[in-house]
């Protein structure tokens, strides 16, 4: 798809001429959607007796399950059928798609990359976190340190790629520097600093460090409510048994977080695994960035792979499925306490 | 404490205790570990964590020779400043540009509905599991919660194929109504994908919130006669504000900072795509001309930061909850 510039003049003029219907569809939407629930709830509402609760339930209820059941769920399971079939889906390969993911050289680059993602940027970013948690509990202007390094939670990938990407940004050491790290090299004194992006394998950890930057923010401020959660008595106790520095964190306040540093870690991991707008928009995969998220975007919608798209998407959910079942596990716990 | 019960799951850490555990417990960890190091080390990462940021933001105003040729740094010992760029990036009127008054446009015409549609369909599914008892009502609530989980990707090339009317089940057509296609209404399929994608995180949100509120109001309503509507209208949403302020940020968040969604059902150039989409591709459209995609990604991420910066308490309450989302 070709940009093209129109004068300014024009623009002016197209702009708002574009924009009016985009709001009134917006608006009109919005009516809609409003409207027919207002309806609804009008002629429910005069259901009498027995009919009351079945009603009620379809009413409320009916709407958010048929619609999980058409995005998500029958999806899913087509998702499934359609990672055993070829590449146009019509005819059963069996486990051929799973065989090209897991021997094809290209592919083995996708999956070491993605697995060098996993062990690497959770544990990072949660230790770091921790570390932060600690240290900015002993402060007494926590507040903006803590919105700070949370804010970049709130940027898109894609700003955030392009913060970083600027940061990469390479140019011949005998040249004008425009890109920080670049720059911090030469001050530095490494007289041929590599082309940041261009070099394999450090190019897929500069990429990290834009996953890291986003999430140290997150871990630290659900850590640090964690730790200040910890009642003061037990410090209290702990201390008064002589349990200071590196002990007292080992042994007391660790354990006391475990299930916070958990979901903070398995949080952070998901979130790795399926990581696909950072290198869609810094490297786009090339130079031996490719990941399993951006890879199966890649060949279901620009290869029209579907087979082979459908197979990456079953590894990516096979992936997350511990999670899944731990977090149900978790949570039949905590409701059977309740 | 009902406010941070939205929070309190296995999605979620424990809220932060009142201020007097505070003082007690930071008072008896402060003497092992000496302050002023922990300060200095904090300021140390925060400097370098907000340097890029600083960086960007500090290119975007300066005119585009001195951004070729030289450093945002040497902004600081030789100042210079317009605007330029942003009127480029944002209008399009040099070859250059980047056009991006549209997508601007688009980002908030996606953005609106995409999190006001599950807003309003969570917190009835949420009421519903919360407070009309029937069977199977557990095994519903544990659905959708495990649905939160699975990633996106399983779900993109069949819904696309159900939006497209290209949806068929071993050689067999299904007809399906072919929402992409209906010229008047673009927005169509990336509304309906955003509210799909959304309302396990929301439902499961708003219902821990609903669930706690307090039984007495609702046997009281139900011994008045009050309908199961007129509950929901009266009671449950007046008092349901805080934990619908927090989905409703998170998700207009979401929805804004999303690029898989909006690439797979919102590809229509600039009738249709946000500002993420154009952005990633303007990244290697633009090669080398930082001015504007500088300044075209600060114009993207302006809207977020004025959301995290004036709602923050609600903005981190809401992440927190969702952030294994999609």
């Amino acid at each position: 798809m070709s940009p093209h510039f129109p004068s300014p003049a024009v623009l002016n003029a197209t702009f708002i001429s574009d924009s009016i219907p985009k709001v009134g569809q917006m608006l009109t939407a919005l009516a809609v959607f409003f409207a027919v629930f207002l309806l609804v709830f009008l002629l429910a509402a005069r259901a009498k007796g027995k009919a009351q609760s079945p009603i009620a339930i379809a009413v409320f209820l009916g709407p958010a399950v048929l619609l999980l059941l058409i995005g998500l769920v029958m999806p899913a399971l087509r998702t499934i059928t359609l990672s055993f079939f070829n590449s146009d889906s019509s005819k059963f390969v069996g486990g051929l798609n799973f065989g090209w993911a897991f021997t094809d050289p290209d592919m083995r680059t996708v999956l070491i990359n993605t697995v060098l993602w996993i062990l690497i940027a959770p544990v990072v970013s949660t230790s770091l976190g921790l570390l932060l948690a600690l240290l900015i509990d002993r402060m007494k202007h926590e507040s903006v340190p803590k919105s700070l390094m949370f804010m970049p939670m709130a940027i898109s990938f894609v700003g955030a790629s392009i913060i970083w990407k600027f940061v990469y940004d390479y140019r011949d050491p005998a040249e004008k520097q425009i890109g920080l790290l670049n720059q911090v090299a030469l001050w530095l004194g490494w007289k041929h600093p590599p082309n940041w992006l261009l070099t394999i394998p450090l190019n897929t950890f500069l990429l990290m460090v834009i996953m890291i930057w986003v999430q140290v923010g997150f871990a630290m401020v659900v850590l640090s409510a964690a730790i200040k959660a910890i009642p003061s008595d037990i410090i209290e106790a702990a201390s008064l048994d002589g349990a200071t520095g590196t002990k007292l964190f080992r042994t007391v306040t660790v354990p006391l977080i475990r299930n916070t540093l958990i979901v903070v870690f398995t949080t952070i991991l998901i979130a790795v695994l399926k990581i696909f707008d950072i290198v869609r928009t810094t490297t786009g995969g090339n130079f031996s960035t490719e990941v399993l998220a951006n890879e199966m975007y890649t060949q279901t919608f620009t290869q029209f792979d579907n087979g082979r798209g459908s197979a990456l998407a079953v590894i990516l959910f096979v992936g997350v499925t511990p999670v899944l079942v731990y977090n149900v596990l978790q949570l039949r716990k905590e409701r059977a306490t309740r | 404490m009902t406010v941070d019960s939205a929070t309190t799951s296995v999605t979620a850490p424990p809220p932060s205790k009142p201020p007097e555990h505070r003082e007690g417990s930071s008072a008896a960890m402060r003497s092992s570990f000496s302050s002023p190091l922990a300060s200095i080390i904090v300021v140390i990462i925060t400097v370098l964590w907000t340097i890029p940021t600083v960086g960007l933001l500090i290119t975007s105003i300066r005119p585009q020779s001195d951004v070729a040729n030289s450093g945002w740094w040497t902004f600081f010992t030789h100042p210079s400043f317009t605007l330029a760029n942003y009127s480029n990036v944002f209008s399009g009127n040099n070859s250059g540009g980047g056009g991006l008054a549209p997508f601007f446009v688009n980002s908030f015409i996606i953005t609106i509905p995409g999190a006001l549609f599950p807003l309003a369909l969570a917190s009835m599914a949420a009421y519903a599991l919360a407070w009309v008892p029937f069977r199977g009502n557990t095994f519903v609530f544990f659905a959708i919660f495990a649905l939160q989980v699975v990633p996106l990707q399983m779900s993109l090339l069949p819904l696309l194929q159900i939006f497209t009317g290209n949806f068929s089940v071993f050689g067999f057509h299904i007809p399906t109504p072919h929402l992409a296609g209906i010229s008047w209404m673009p927005y169509l399929p990336v509304w309906i994908a955003h509210t799909m994608f959304a309302l396990p995180l929301a439902v499961f949100l708003l219902h821990n919130f609903i669930a706690q509120l307090p039984r007495d109001l609702f046997e009281a309503a139900r011994v008045d006669g009050a309908s199961h509507f007129l509950i929901f209208r009266k009671i449950v949403l007046p008092l349901s504000t805080p934990a619908i302020a927090s989905f409703a940020i998170f998700q207009f968040l979401w929805v804004w900072n999303d690029l898989l969604v909006s690439l797979t059902f919102a590809g229509g150039g600039t009738s249709v795509e946000p500002l993420t989409a154009r952005l990633s591709q303007l990244t290697g459209a633009f090669g080398s001309k930082w001015e504007l995609l500088t300044a075209g990604a600060f114009i993207a991420i302006i809207v977020p930061l004025i959301v995290f910066f004036s709602l923050q308490r609600f903005f981190v309450r809401g992440l927190l909850a969702g952030s294994v989302k999609g």
